[in-house]
C-alpha cells in the first residue's frame, strides 16, 4: 500500500482554523488521518518534518502559460516544475494563447498536456469572447463541458459593456463566472506606468488609476443587472478596491484577486527603466500598495494567485515603453506572500487561507485543505527559512521576475501532488 | 579650464536630473569658453584627436546631429554619421545589436538620439563609450537645456531668480523635462503653460508652477520659451485645431507684450510658424534668440564632449 507519514509537522488547515503540531498519513493519494498520536502504520514511508510547515498544496488562480503558442518563453512542463518548486498543485491557465482557448478541442488539449505532466492540476479557462478579441461571446456550455474552469478574456480587458453584460448573463446559465482584466482599454492604451509624478519625470506614456476604477464600476453594475458573476482579476487600486467592498457588501456576486507585486512593490521599482517590474497593471504609488494589504486583511480580497507572464530576455530587454509587460511568478508565490506574514500584516493561516482554502471555494473544487478524506496535495515549507531571489535561477524557464534580487524569508522544501512527491528531495 | 571634481561622474550625460548647481555651472563656464573660442574662429583639435565620436541617430535631426557633428570637428575627433532606419521592424534589437557593434568598433564617444524614453540608458549598460543622450522619447533632452541656459546667462547675466515660462506641449517634449530640471535647479521660477491636455500628469511635483492661461502666465515672465507642437497631437485629438492653439497659446506680439519688456523668446526647433509662434516674433531680433541658441548649441556639446574625454583619459 502506497502510505507516506509526516511526522511532527506544524499542520496549518486554513479551511478549518487548524495549526497544530502533529502527524499526517497519507494513503493511495488521500489524506487518511491527521492529528497527533495517529499512530505509524507498519512499513510506511516517514517523512520528518518537524520544525516545518505542512498546508495544503497551493491553489493559484491565474497564470499564463506560454504554451501553445509561444514555447519558446515557456511550455506547460516547463510551468509545470516552477509550479511544484513554489508548492503550487492546481495552477488555473489563462486562455488568450496562440491560439485562444475558443475552442473544446483546445480546453482538451490544455487538460491533457496538464495531466501528462503529473506534477499539478492544470484547469484551463475557457475564452470569454472568440478569439479572445472582446466581441463575441464564445460556446461556454461546450467548453465546460470539455474541462474550462470560468471564462476570461486573459490579460485583455472586455472593453465593450455590451458584450460584458452578454458573458456575465450567459455565464450564469451555466453556474460559472467571468473574470475580468480590470483596465479600460482605451485609457490604458499605449500606455507604460501609472500616470504620476514617476512616469511624468521618466516621460512613459501613463496610464491613468482611473482606467482600472472605471471598468470596476461599470462591472459591479452589470453584475448587478444580470445577476452574474464576476471576477476582477489583480486588483492594484485603493479606489477598485473600495468599489468591490461596497459591492460584497451590497450582496452581489463579486470576488477579486491580487497578485505579489501589488502588496509587495511600488512603482519606484521600475526607477531606472526596470522593464522585469513593468506589469500590467502597472504598479502603483505606495498609497494603493497599502490599501491592497488593507483588503487583504479585512477580506475584501478573496485570493492571491501569481499572475504568473513568462517572458524572454528578447521580450524584456528593450527600451521600457516596447518592453513587454508581465512577470514570472509561480516560485515566488508563496515567499513573497509570507513577507506580509514576518511584516505582521496577515496571521500565517489567513495568508495560507488567501493561497488554498478561498480560492478553491471560489472554483469549487475539493482541494485546498487537509482533511480526512481530501487530496494529498501539500505543501510542506521552512517558515523562516531565508533566500534570494535571482532570475536566471529560479526553477522552470521563465525568469523574469520583478522581484529578482529581493530576500525572502520562507522556502519550500517539498511539493506532494495527490501523494505524490513533485518537488524536494 | 581645470576642475576639482568629476563633472558628469557616471561618466555619461543621460539625463539633467541628478545633476547638481555645480556640475550645470561648470559646464556652462566651460561651454561659455568655448563660445568665446568659436567666435574668435580658432579651434582645438588636439584635444579629441584619435577619439572616435559615433551620432547615433535612430530619428531624423539635422540641427542637433549638425551640432555634434562640428563640436566634434572642432575638437579634433573622427565622427561618424550613423542614421539607423526607423522603419526597422524591431527597434529594440537594432538597438543592442548596434551596441555590440559598437563595443567591436572602439568607439570613444556615442552621441545617440531615440524615439524611446530610456533607450540610452539602456544602451549606456551595455557599451564602454561614454554616452550623450540628445534626446529619448519624451524624457530628456540634456544639451538642449544646456544650451539655452547658456543663452539665457548670456543675455540676462544670471539663471537665479529669473521667470521663465515655457509653453505649449509639455506633455509631449523632452527639451521641456531637461528645462525645468535645470532649471529650477538652478533658481529660476518656472512655470508651465499649456491646455490640460498637454501638460503632464503631476507636472507641479517637478517644482513648476502650471498656468493654463496665457496671460496669466507670462505675466512677469523674464523669458518667454515656446515649444514644437507636434502635427499628430492633433490628430490624437489632443487639441482640436492649429487654429484653435495658435489662438490661445500661439505666441504673438499681443501675447507677448503681457510679459516683461524685455523677455526674450526661446524655441528649440524646427518651428512651426503660425502654429506655435507668430513669424513676426521669431524673426524679431530684438526678442527672439532663436539663432544665438544654434550658436551656443555647439559650444555646449563641445564643453560637454571636453569632461566625457577628460574622463575618458581619467579612467584610461
Amino acid at each position: 500500500m502506497n502510505e507516506t507519514l509526516f511526522l511532527g509537522a506544524r499542520l496549518l488547515d486554513p479551511a478549518s482554523g487548524m495549526d497544530v503540531t502533529g502527524d499526517l498519513l497519507v494513503r493511495e493519494g488521500a489524506i487518511a488521518d491527521l492529528g497527533q498520536a495517529i499512530g505509524s502504520p507498519e512499513g510506511v514511508e516517514t517523512v520528518d518534518a518537524s520544525g516545518l510547515c505542512l498546508a495544503p498544496g497551493l491553489v493559484d488562480l491565474r497564470a499564463a502559460i506560454g504554451e501553445p503558442g509561444a514555447e519558446h518563453r515557456e511550455t506547460i512542463a516547463s510551468a509545470a516544475q516552477a509550479a511544484a518548486a513554489g508548492g503550487i498543485t492546481t495552477l488555473c491557465a489563462l486562455p488568450d494563447t496562440h491560439p485562444a482557448l475558443d475552442d473544446p478541442a483546445l480546453v482538451q488539449f490544455v487538460l491533457r498536456r496538464g495531466e501528462a505532466t503529473g506534477s499539478i492540476t492544470l484547469l484551463p479557462y475557457g475564452a470569454a469572447t472568440k478569439g479572445c478579441a472582446g466581441q463575441e461571446i464564445a460556446e461556454y456550455g461546450l467548453l465546460q463541458q470539455a474541462g474550462a474552469i470560468a471564462f476570461t478574456d486573459g490579460r485583455r480587458a472586455i472593453g465593450s459593456a455590451r458584450t460584458m453584460r452578454l458573458a456575465l448573463s450567459y455565464a450564469r446559465t451555466f453556474g460559472s463566472f467571468v473574470v475580468q482584466h480590470p483596465e479600460d482599454p482605451s485609457l490604458a492604451a499605449g500606455g507604460a506606468a501609472t500616470e504620476g509624478e514617476l512616469a511624468t519625470r521618466l516621460g512613459l506614456p501613463g496610464i491613468p488609476a482611473a482606467a482600472e476604477v472605471i471598468l470596476v464600476a461599470r462591472d459591479i453594475a452589470l453584475a448587478r443587472l444580470t445577476r452574474g458573476q464576476v471576477h476582477f482579476a489583480h486588483v492594484s487600486t485603493a479606489a477598485a478596491l473600495d468599489l468591490i467592498r461596497a459591492a460584497k457588501a451590497e450582496g452581489l456576486a463579486v470576488t477579486c484577486d491580487t497578485a505579489p507585486p501589488y502588496f509587495d512593490l511600488n512603482e519606484t521599482a521600475i526607477g531606472d527603466w526596470r522593464s522585469y517590474a513593468k506589469l500590467s497593471p502597472p504598479l502603483r504609488p505606495e498609497a494603493d500598495r497599502l490599501a491592497v494589504v488593507a483588503a487583504l486583511r479585512d477580506g475584501t480580497i478573496d485570493a492571491i494567485a501569481s499572475d504568473h507572464q513568462p517572458h524572454d530576455a528578447d521580450d524584456k530587454r528593450l527600451p521600457f515603453a516596447q518592453a513587454e509587460a508581465g512577470g514570472a511568478g509561480l516560485a515566488t508565490l508563496l515567499g513573497v506572500t509570507l513577507a506580509r506574514v514576518h511584516g505582521g500584516d496577515l496571521t500565517l493561516l489567513a495568508a495560507l487561507d488567501l493561497l488554498t482554502a478561498r480560492p478553491a471555494r471560489l472554483l469549487g473544487l475539493p482541494v485546498g485543505r487537509l482533511a480526512k478524506g481530501a487530496p494529498a496535495d501539500l505543501v510542506l515549507f521552512a517558515p523562516d527559512r531565508a533566500w534570494q531571489v535571482k532570475a536566471g535561477q529560479l526553477p522552470g524557464k521563465a525568469q523574469n521576475s520583478p522581484f529578482d534580487g529581493r530576500a525572502l524569508e520562507g522556502r519550500v522544501v517539498g511539493t506532494w501532488k495527490v501523494g505524490r512527491r513533485v518537488f524536494g528531495a | 579650464m581645470s576642475f576639482s571634481f568629476p563633472i558628469l561622474p557616471e561618466g555619461h550625460l543621460l539625463a539633467i536630473e541628478g545633476l547638481e548647481p555645480p556640475h550645470i555651472g561648470a559646464l556652462l563656464e566651460l561651454a561659455e569658453s568655448y563660445a568665446l573660442l568659436n567666435r574668435s574662429g580658432k579651434t582645438q583639435r588636439d584635444l579629441l584627436r584619435g577619439q572616435t565620436l559615433i551620432n547615433l541617430f535612430f530619428e531624423d535631426s539635422t540641427r542637433t546631429r549638425t551640432s555634434f557633428e562640428l563640436a566634434g570637428k572642432r575638437l579634433g575627433a573622427d565622427v561618424i554619421n550613423m542614421a539607423v532606419s526607423t522603419s526597422s521592424v524591431n527597434k529594440g534589437e537594432t538597438l543592442l545589436d548596434t551596441a555590440s557593434t559598437l563595443n567591436a568598433m572602439h568607439c570613444d564617444l556615442l552621441v545617440i538620439r531615440h524615439a524611446q524614453s530610456g533607450a540610452p540608458a539602456l544602451l549606456s549598460q551595455k557599451v564602454s563609450a561614454a554616452v550623450i543622450n540628445a534626446g529619448d522619447g519624451t524624457h530628456e533632452h540634456p544639451t538642449q537645456a544646456l544650451l539655452d541656459a547658456l543663452t539665457i546667462r548670456r543675455r540676462k547675466g544670471r539663471l537665479e531668480g529669473l521667470v521663465v515660462a515655457i509653453c505649449g506641449d509639455v506633455l509631449h517634449s523632452r527639451v521641456a523635462r531637461s528645462n525645468i530640471h535645470l532649471l529650477t535647479t538652478m533658481g529660476c521660477r518656472v512655470r508651465v503653460i499649456g491646455p490640460p491636455t498637454l501638460i503632464p500628469a503631476e507636472a507641479a511635483r517637478l517644482g513648476v508652477e502650471v498656468f493654463h492661461d496665457m496671460r496669466a502666465g507670462l505675466t512677469g515672465a523674464d523669458v518667454v520659451m515656446m515649444l514644437r507642437l507636434q502635427r499628430e497631437r492633433m490628430t490624437g485629438g489632443l487639441v482640436p485645431s492649429s487654429r484653435e492653439f495658435f489662438r490661445f497659446w500661439g505666441l504673438d506680439a499681443e501675447k507677448l507684450a503681457w510679459a516683461r519688456p524685455d523677455a526674450i523668446v526661446m524655441h528649440p526647433g524646427p518651428m512651426n510658424r503660425g502654429i506655435e509662434i507668430d513669424s513676426a516674433i521669431a524673426d524679431d531680433p530684438e526678442r527672439s534668440v532663436i539663432g544665438e541658441q544654434v550658436e551656443m548649441g555647439v559650444a555646449v556639446r563641445m564643453a560637454v564632449l571636453d569632461v566625457l574625454a577628460r574622463d575618458l583619459r581619467r579612467n584610461a
